[in-house]
């Protein structure tokens, strides 16, 4: 209804020097009220606009991680803590552990044992408080076909009465922390990097939300916040840090980081707490007596795309027995193998 | 000082005065750019969840318009190299119109840019933290910006020159027209490698990506500029000759031809090889199983291109009348091609073989044709000042307005309404 262009009137002749018309004045007046007016309405939505979208002076002003002095960190720490006590009621112990000197994580996923129950997918969301809605997983587990390797034949959503089923193999994927990463590559801002216990890391602070990360992972191990992340104040974990599991804001990347709040603290991982099979293996790959060291040394172990080049710190493994493979196929199941093997 | 200062007053003033095609055209765009600005606050509010992209398919419509309009950009360079190079005078007069296209077109890159941000209010960590040169964004930052700058500067310095009534002076701009073309070259090639250093994304990751991206931006943005220049012709005082429009048809002719080689390249050697990385591109042009919903798209772009490369090298585009219709043919099919054709299959599988399919949205839809009509905006105001200004029209010595009747009423004249794009 409003004409909102930037028309001055019927600017005809043009208005000289000496003077201007009433007339004039007045139609130059309207024109520009009615566009301000239409751009105004142009830009309603912006009231809708919360608080914790718009970023505080504070906020805005802090720095970049690995520039804060411990005095900014603390801050930045306090902070979080009032905004998490704010929007969810918690009183949460938001720390920032460092690395641990002489320690390079690594993980090991058996493969012979996985029986895709996702146990871990939903502990790790539980765990990293992720947005439930929608919800961001970042374990995929895949379904995928006996005798086969090939990604693009793997089921992402199976959803059978129980599992495992027969004559499939479940291969669980999440960040693979690479030695060689290709999202820290490509990061504009720097706000993603390495960390020297191998754990690459996001400053949900500085990220800017190009999603570049995301198109250059090939494991399809980041995820965007592309929305407002909502997680019920009774669900939230109020054990936090700053680079893992603190409540993020919409518009950023996120990713596992092997629960380093736990992990650089000595626990373990959440998602291989809840693992029902053991077949979640995790430790420090620099210490010749971990669980990992022996199984990169005496296992058969692959890693996912090695033809990538990203040198994942995630790897598979299988056992050459006691994997329930190796238990007696049952007459049906054997018969249904061979047809479906045709 | 004050003299510029002048200049920037009499060019804003001037933007507003025209007929009332002029005027309708104006209105029309301002109003699709205001509902682009509506729905990219809506988009504000809620997050990139108003648009179609998802985890699997994170790039969408707005970083395929930003790559298709990288490509328009190189039509100032396809007009200065003859121009300044070949000395090919008949393009002489026609350059200035190039190069505003190109400041426009930059700014639209920009803006699709920034709207696809997740987090627009953080744009300042780019001067906190720079990954410079290890970041391929940070390359095109620099090459956008510093293409839009160069260009700013050569266009400005001649129109403001033509303002005081004097001589541009050679060494303030030639030496920048010879950068220009040397950029125009960089900020293509540096845009291809965004895609194409990503290892795993086997669709980007081939060597062919820059060069036909090189090749169908020189198609693209001549043919645009054949269209455009046969529009400031008709609404304006400029003269253009057919001289000029015909040997960009020469430039598009060859583009188009080297265009298409290419793309047989790319065809044969992910179909006759048959690996798994042929999965992207198969979904291009065939789909996979229940899941095509590019096909059509790639399909009509191709024919198109065809079509618009076989009319080009007929006689029969000298005339004019064909010749536009083999323009619209290769800028619409270049904008499918080298936009949602570029850069939506790459996610598709993803990397852990899921098949999501993108479908932009409404509010997507709306932010990008808001940004088009801005740009347009942008370019027909830049085209309404300087006509008459480089004319002589108007000078800081015969000031517009300062004079009413004599000097105004040819002006009014000289308008720049609805061009057809």
């Amino acid at each position: 209804m409003a004409d909102s262009a930037p028309v001055s009137g019927n600017a005809s002749p043009p208005p000289s020097e000496a003077g201007v018309s009433r007339r004039q004045f007045l139609g130059q007046g309207a024109a520009v009220a009615a566009g301000l007016s239409a751009l105004a309405a142009a830009m309603s939505p912006l009231r809708h606009l919360s608080d914790d979208d718009l970023p505080s002076v504070e906020e805005f002003l802090q720095k970049h991680y690995k520039e804060m002095t411990p005095a900014d960190k603390e801050r930045a720490l306090e902070r979080i803590r009032e905004q998490v006590k704010k929007r969810y009621g918690v009183d949460a112990k938001v720390s920032d552990p460092p690395p641990l000197d002489g320690v390079e994580f690594v993980y090991g996923l058996n493969i012979s044992r996985c029986i895709g129950c996702r146990k871990c997918v939903h502990a790790c969301v539980a765990e990293n408080n992720q947005s439930r809605s929608p919800e961001i997983q970042y374990i995929r587990v895949l379904e995928m076909e006996k005798g086969s390797i090939d990604l693009e034949t793997a089921n992402h959503h199976y959803d059978p009465e129980q599992v495992p089923r027969p004559d499939k193999w479940y291969m669980p994927v999440q960040c693979h922390q690479c030695a060689n990463p290709p999202c820290v590559k490509v990061c504009p801002v720097e706000a993603t990097w390495q960390e020297p216990d191998g754990i690459t890391v996001i400053d949900y602070d500085w990220c800017i939300g190009c999603r570049y990360c995301e198109a250059a992972c090939p494991y399809f191990a980041r995820r965007f916040n592309f929305t407002r992340p909502e997680i019920p104040k009774d669900e939230i974990n109020p054990n936090m840090s700053y680079l893992s599991n603190r409540p993020r804001q919409k518009g950023v990347m996120e990713k596992c980081t092997f629960c380093l709040h736990r992990t650089r603290v000595g626990q373990l991982p959440a998602c291989l707490e809840v693992c029902p099979t053991g077949s979640r293996k995790f430790g420090n790959v620099l210490d010749p007596n971990s669980e990992v060291h022996y199984i990169l040394k005496n296992k058969r172990v692959f890693v996912l795309k090695a033809d990538v080049g990203t040198l994942p710190r995630f790897f598979y493994y299988f056992d050459e027995r006691g994997s329930r493979y190796h238990e007696p196929i049952t007459p049906d199941t054997k018969g249904k193998e061979l047809k479906e093997g045709a | 000082m004050k003299r510029y200062l002048t200049f920037l007053w009499d060019c804003f003033r001037l933007s507003f005065v025209g007929d009332w095609r002029y005027h309708a055209w104006m209105t029309v765009l301002t109003l699709i750019t205001l509902g682009g600005v509506y729905a990219w606050c809506q988009q504000l509010v809620h997050g990139l969840v108003t648009t179609g992209m998802t985890d699997q398919v994170s790039w969408g419509m707005y970083i395929a318009n930003f790559t298709y309009l990288v490509g328009l950009a190189a039509a100032a360079a396809m007009l200065v190299i003859p121009v300044y190079v070949y000395r090919n005078l008949h393009l002489h007069d026609v350059v200035i119109f190039g190069e505003l296209l190109a400041v426009s077109v930059i700014l639209m890159c920009l803006l699709f840019v920034t709207v696809d941000l997740g987090r627009p209010d953080r744009f300042h960590h780019l001067l906190l933290r720079f990954n410079f040169p290890i970041s391929m964004l940070t390359w095109d930052v620099i090459a956008l910006n510093g293409y839009l700058l160069l260009n700013l500067h050569i266009c400005g310095y001649l129109i403001y020159c033509a303002y005081c009534g004097r001589k541009p002076s050679k060494a303030f701009y030639i030496p920048f027209v010879f950068v220009a073309i040397a950029w125009a070259i960089s900020i293509h090639t540096v845009t291809a490698f965004l895609y194409v250093g990503l290892g795993g994304r086997p669709f980007w990751n081939s060597a062919i990506i820059a060069p036909r991206f090189l090749a169908s931006a020189f198609a693209a943005g001549p043919a645009l500029i054949i269209l455009t220049l046969q529009v400031v012709r008709r609404f304006t005082r400029h003269q253009v000759s057919d001289e000029a429009l015909l040997t960009l048809r020469r430039i598009v002719q060859v583009a188009m031809l080297i265009n298409l080689f290419l793309l047989l390249c790319e065809l044969f050697t992910e179909f006759y090889a048959d690996t798994r990385h042929v999965a992207s591109i198969r979904y291009l042009f065939f789909g996979l199983g229940e899941h095509r919903a590019l096909v059509p798209w790639i399909w009509t772009a191709l024919a198109m291109n065809v079509v618009a490369t076989t009319l080009f090298m007929l006689p029969a585009s000298r005339a004019l009348k064909t010749l536009n219709v083999a323009c619209v043919l290769a800028i619409v099919g270049i904008w499918i091609e080298k936009g949602m054709g570029l850069i939506v299959p790459a996610f598709v599988p993803s990397p852990l073989g899921e098949i999501v399919e993108y479908r932009p949205t409404l509010h997507e839809t709306m932010v990008c044709f808001g940004i088009w009509a801005f740009g347009l905006l942008v370019y027909t105001i830049l085209v309404r000042v300087s006509v008459p200004v480089l004319a002589g029209e108007v000078t800081y010595a015969r000031r517009w307005g300062a004079h009413p009747k004599a000097e105004s009423s040819p002006l009014v004249s000289a308008s720049q309404p609805e061009p057809k794009l």
